[in-house]
This record gives C-alpha cells, sequence and structure tokens, in this order.
C-alpha cells in the first residue's frame, strides 16, 4: 500500500521505516515561528532559558506582526522583552516591527522548503503547505517547550485527497475556490487531517496556494499540502533556493485517504462567507446590494502582490464610495515595494484606500480598522468569527479580493464580474 | 456542580476574544474575559467542577491559549464536546485541562440532567445513562498528568541534565 504526503514525511522525521495514521511520534521540527506572543511564551520559561538556554540559534523564528507598531504600553513592552530576548539568545532569524506578517515572511525569506516540518504558535502556519512543508499551529505552551528542546510530539493523520478540475475563470480566485470547499464541507471538515491538493494544479500561481492552503485550519485540518511542480520550481528559483537544499516529498498514487473529493473549478462564481462562520458560504449574487461600512484587503490569505493587483486594476480610475472607509494592507514589506515599484499602492491610495504598514492590522480586531456595533465589513481576512474584528455587534463577511474592491466602489456587496464587463 | 451546555463550532473568538490576546496572558487577567462573546453570564457564575458540554468541533480557530488557561483556572472539571479542534486539544494536554470526546453523552443530554465523570473507569453518567470513552495514549498522559507541558518538559531537562552528571 503506497504512503500519504504526511505518513511519509511523519515516518522519515521520525526515523521509522513507516507509521499509519493514529500512531504518535517523537519529531523535532526545522523552526520554530512565533510571533508577538513570543513575550508569553518566553514568560512561562524564564528559568528554563537561563539555565538551559535555547536549543538552537538557527531554529526559531520570531517576526513582530500582530500588534505593529505597538498600540500602547503594554504591546511595546512586550514588543521590547522579545528583542531584547533575541539578542540576549544570538537568535539568527527575527524581523522586526514593518517586515510583514510572519506566515508571509517565512515564505519570501525561505525557511519553509519542500519537504520541511514546521511548527509555528499561529493557527494559520499550515500556510507553508504551499510549497510543499508540513506546516501546522501549535499554542505557546508547546512553542515555550521546543524552544528549550527543540521536540515535541504529533500524531500521524488520515489523509484526504482533493482533486481540483477544470479552469478558474477570472475574477473568480483562488479564493472562491477555498471558501467553495469549506461551504461544502464544513468548518470541521478536515477535523485532526492531512489535505493534499492533486489535479489541474498548473493554474494556480504559488500565491494562490498560499491562500488555499493558509485556509486549512478554517475547515479543521492539521496540514494543508500542494505538490512541488513547474510552477513551485520557478518560485523557489527565483526565491534563489535550489537543489538540493530541500527535498521533496510526495503520495504515492495509491495511498490510503479517509475521503476523496473531486471540485469542478470551472463551475465555481465568486463566493462569499457570510458571518459569523466560515462555512456559512453562499455565491455573491445572493447578496448582491448589501450595504457594506469597510472594506479590507490584507492579510496573510490575501495580501500579497497579485492580490493587490487585482484591487488596483478593479479601482483604477474609480472612486471609493463616499460612505465606505477602504483599508489595504500589503503582507509584507517586500510586498509593499514591489506594489510600490508597479504603481498599484498609487492607484489603490487614489482611488481611496487607506494604506496601513504590513502587519495582521484590522484582521484580529486588535488595533486598526476596528468596526462599531451594527457596522458590516468585507474583508479579504480568513475568519469573520463574532467579535473578531473587535466588536461582537458587528458583521464581517469574507471573500476575495476583486470581490472587495468592486464591492468598494459601490458601498455595497457587488459581483465583481459585472464591474469588470463595465 | 453546574453543567454548561454550547453548541457546534464554538470558536477560539467567543472563547476569549482577539482584541484581549496580546494584553491579556495570566490568568487573572484572562479569567474576567473568559467566554465573554459566547456566554457573558459565564465568568459570573461558573464554580470549581463545572462541567461543560458542547457539540461538534469545540475550540476551533486560533491558537491562542488563553481559552484553555482561563477554563482550566477558573475551575472547570472537563469539556465535554462531541468533537474538537486539534489545537484546542493540544493546548489542553498542554495545560493538563481535561477534555473528553463523546458525541453519545452530549446528544444524551437533556437540561437539567446530572453529569458524573469518572476518570477512573472512563466513564460519564448523564442522568444515570452510563457512556465510555477511551484513555488517552501514555505519552499524552504522561504530560497531562505531570501537570502540563512546561512541568513535563522542566523534569526532563532536570533529568537530562543529571544523567550527565550535572
Amino acid at each position: 500500500m503506497g504512503k500519504t504526503f504526511a505518513e511519509k514525511i511523519l515516518a522519515e522525521r521520525a526515523g521509522l521505516k513507516e507509521v499509519v495514521p493514529g500512531e504518535i511520534v517523537m519529531v523535532r521540527p526545522d523552526h520554530l515561528l512565533s510571533h508577538d506572543n513570543t513575550a508569553p511564551i518566553i514568560a512561562k520559561i524564564e528559568d528554563e532559558l537561563d539555565e538551559y538556554g535555547i536549543v538552537d540559534k538557527d531554529f526559531p523564528v520570531i517576526v513582530l506582526d500582530h500588534v505593529v507598531p505597538a498600540v500602547d504600553e503594554k504591546t511595546a513592552s512586550n514588543h521590547k522583552k522579545i528583542r531584547e530576548f533575541v539578542k540576549k539568545h544570538g537568535i539568527k532569524n527575527f524581523f522586526d516591527v514593518g517586515a510583514g506578517i510572519c506566515h508571509q515572511v517565512l515564505f519570501e525569506k525561505g525557511f519553509a522548503l519542500p519537504g520541511t516540518l514546521i511548527l509555528g504558535s499561529d493557527s494559520h502556519t499550515c500556510s507553508q503547505g504551499a510549497l510543499g512543508a508540513f506546516a501546522s499551529g501549535i499554542d505557546r505552551t508547546e512553542a515555550a517547550s521546543l524552544l528549550l528542546t527543540g521536540e515535541t510530539w504529533l500524531k500521524v493523520p488520515q489523509s484526504i485527497k482533493i482533486t481540483l478540475r477544470g479552469e478558474i475563470v477570472p475574477p473568480v480566485s483562488s479564493k472562491d475556490v477555498i471558501l467553495h470547499i469549506i461551504g461544502d464541507i464544513g468548518a470541521a471538515g478536515a477535523n485532526y487531517c492531512a489535505v493534499e491538493y492533486h489535479g489541474d494544479l498548473e493554474q494556480l500561481s504559488v500565491s494562490d496556494r498560499f491562500t488555499i492552503a493558509n485556509m486549512g485550519v478554517e475547515m479543521g485540518a492539521k496540514i494543508s499540502v500542494f505538490p512541488i511542480d513547474d510552477v513551485a520550481l520557478k518560485f523557489l528559483g527565483r526565491l534563489g533556493v535550489k537543489d538540493p537544499s530541500y527535498k521533496e516529498v510526495w503520495s504515492d498514487p495509491d495511498a490510503n485517504y479517509s475521503r476523496k473529493l473531486t471540485y469542478d473549478l470551472t463551475g465555481i462564481a465568486p463566493v462569499v462567507a457570510r458571518p459569523h462562520s466560515v462555512d456559512n458560504v453562499c455565491p455573491v449574487t445572493e447578496l448582491d446590494g448589501l450595504k457594506i461600512d469597510q472594506c479590507f484587503i490584507g492579510t496573510c490569505t490575501n495580501g500579497r502582490l497579485e492580490d493587490l493587483l487585482v484591487a488596483a486594476e478593479i479601482l483604477k480610475g474609480k472612486s471609493v464610495a463616499s460612505d465606505v472607509r477602504l483599508l489595504v494592507l500589503p503582507a509584507s514589506k517586500e510586498v509593499f515595494e514591489a506594489a510600490l515599484r508597479e504603481n498599484i499602492i498609487y492607484t489603490l491610495s487614489n482611488a481611496g484606500a487607506v494604506i496601513l504598514p504590513p502587519g495582521c492590522g484590522p484582521c484580529l480586531g486588535a488595533h486598526q480598522g476596528v468596526l462599531a456595533p451594527s457596522e458590516r465589513c468585507l474583508s479579504t481576512a480568513n475568519r469573520n468569527f463574532k467579535g473578531r474584528m473587535g466588536c461582537r455587534e458587528a458583521e464581517i463577511y469574507l471573500a476575495s479580493p476583486a470581490t472587495v474592491a468592486a464591492s468598494a466602489i459601490y458601498g455595497k456587496i457587488t459581483d465583481p464580474r459585472e464591474v469588470i464587463e463595465k | 456542580m453546574k453543567v454548561w451546555r454550547y453548541g457546534d463550532n464554538i470558536n477560539t473568538d467567543m472563547l476569549f476574544p482577539g482584541k484581549y490576546t496580546y494584553t491579556c496572558s495570566t490568568p487573572e487577567e484572562i479569567n474576567p474575559h473568559i467566554l465573554e462573546d459566547l456566554d457573558p453570564s459565564f465568568a459570573k457564575e461558573v464554580s470549581e467542577g463545572d462541567i461543560i458540554l458542547a457539540g461538534k468541533n469545540f475550540g476551533c480557530g486560533s491558537s491562542r491559549e488563553q481559552p484553555v488557561v482561563g477554563l482550566k483556572a477558573v475551575g472547570v472539571r472537563a469539556v465535554i464536546a462531541e468533537s474538537f479542534a486539534r489545537i484546542f486539544y493540544r493546548s489542553a494536554i498542554n495545560q493538563g485541562l481535561i477534555l473528553i470526546e463523546c458525541p453519545r453523552a452530549v446528544r444524551a443530554y437533556s437540561e437539567g440532567d446530572t453529569v458524573e465523570l469518572n476518570m477512573e473507569k472512563g466513564e460519564i453518567a448523564v442522568a444515570e445513562k452510563l457512556f465510555s470513552f477511551p484513555k488517552l495514549p501514555p505519552e499524552i498522559l504522561a504530560i497531562r498528568d505531570a501537570g502540563g507541558l512546561v512541568a513535563y518538559t522542566r523534569a526532563k531537562l532536570r533529568k537530562k541534565k543529571g544523567k550527565k552528571g550535572g
């Protein structure tokens, strides 16, 4: 019997000939990702850090992104503690305020290569499956233990095979694809499972794959992973990564899956996830004309250059409606600078967008773009949970960058196909 | 002892709002906000030994651990659900909070029923009807029984250092 991606990589990491779903294995990840939550992580193990130090200076990757720049004394003090910790322990991979969102930075800087094992104290760590990494989220306590020992346990997951067939027709995008899938299988549809993507993948850029892998956790997945093909190899080449610095791992054709699903991409229309759960998905046409107060383009899901470009193409020469706010947040400094060079930032700003510094921004409701009671936000983020953007009485709708940009023009939810045809 | 009954897909933003995640880390800071956007009465009325019964996918969403730390600190004896989200499940092991996946027990419950837990036998009694649940693997029980992962790792590091002749 063949093996899945997860079974192969975990067997190799555990030094075993083979593993089966349900088995518990001890592994040593390549990197541990943490962000602003590094401060509470190290606070748990102050004495142990003094006594034993960290396991390896190259192991942690720390990116300040969640509340940047600091919003108050408490967040500023947290950032300060993290900088002192980095200095004291000689941590090599530290990215300060302004570098971007941790998942984007990890990806751009070549930390999450094919076949690597990444754990991170952030649920969207699964994004790194876009480039064939086994990447999964853990809590702060586990991150603390990993900093000291470099080792943890993982349960070998069952795997789900999702095959994508047919052609995506713009302005339909990878965001519509993943929202459609989550709407179909539900918020717990892939609980504890590894999700593998197969099929007509060459049409998906690495950025598209990132969007899809990023939202794996919104259906409960442990990891979400794509194979390494020409598209991925070209991207790795641009990052300056060459064989044999990474190892491709992929499932066997006769691997055993707990579930197999096939989606026809040709039939997918622009969709929206309604409040207050990500699987509450409907076609954008069902919500046509619904008044919105804020539009948000950014986050680890949809804050890359391609996303900003799609928005700029729709908004070029047009204006954001006077009764709506459009917030744009590039996912990283690299994305921001590329968007500056390509005049995308000017186009968006000229149309009425407010450009925010690279980081997580309004997504988690801790600062920037917090909503007022009864307000509605249409966002490219990955979560629309009640209270997510800082206000329990506000509503969050999730959509693609094209849908958000088109809707910003009218101040109401709008099918991007209508705007492009006009 | 009170039983708190909640539905499906209770996410970590409902259990502990994201806006507090970078300002609240200790139980004293977390407890007043625990379950704030799900059930504002919970933090005021919960007491030691209470049990939470919930539907599918309890704890989905963010990797923030304040929900687990808070539920443990306010004295919740166990969360019994139809299923749990995986990061939340790991986090509960790491904090020593008892989670039990037992869909039949959850579905058997009606308001006002008593719920009793026998960890030794691996049994839940709902209005005197018995439901059994499997024990955790020994590797995982060792973490939970050590009082959580930090205590477990601390002991492991000391032992290692001791062996080296310290």
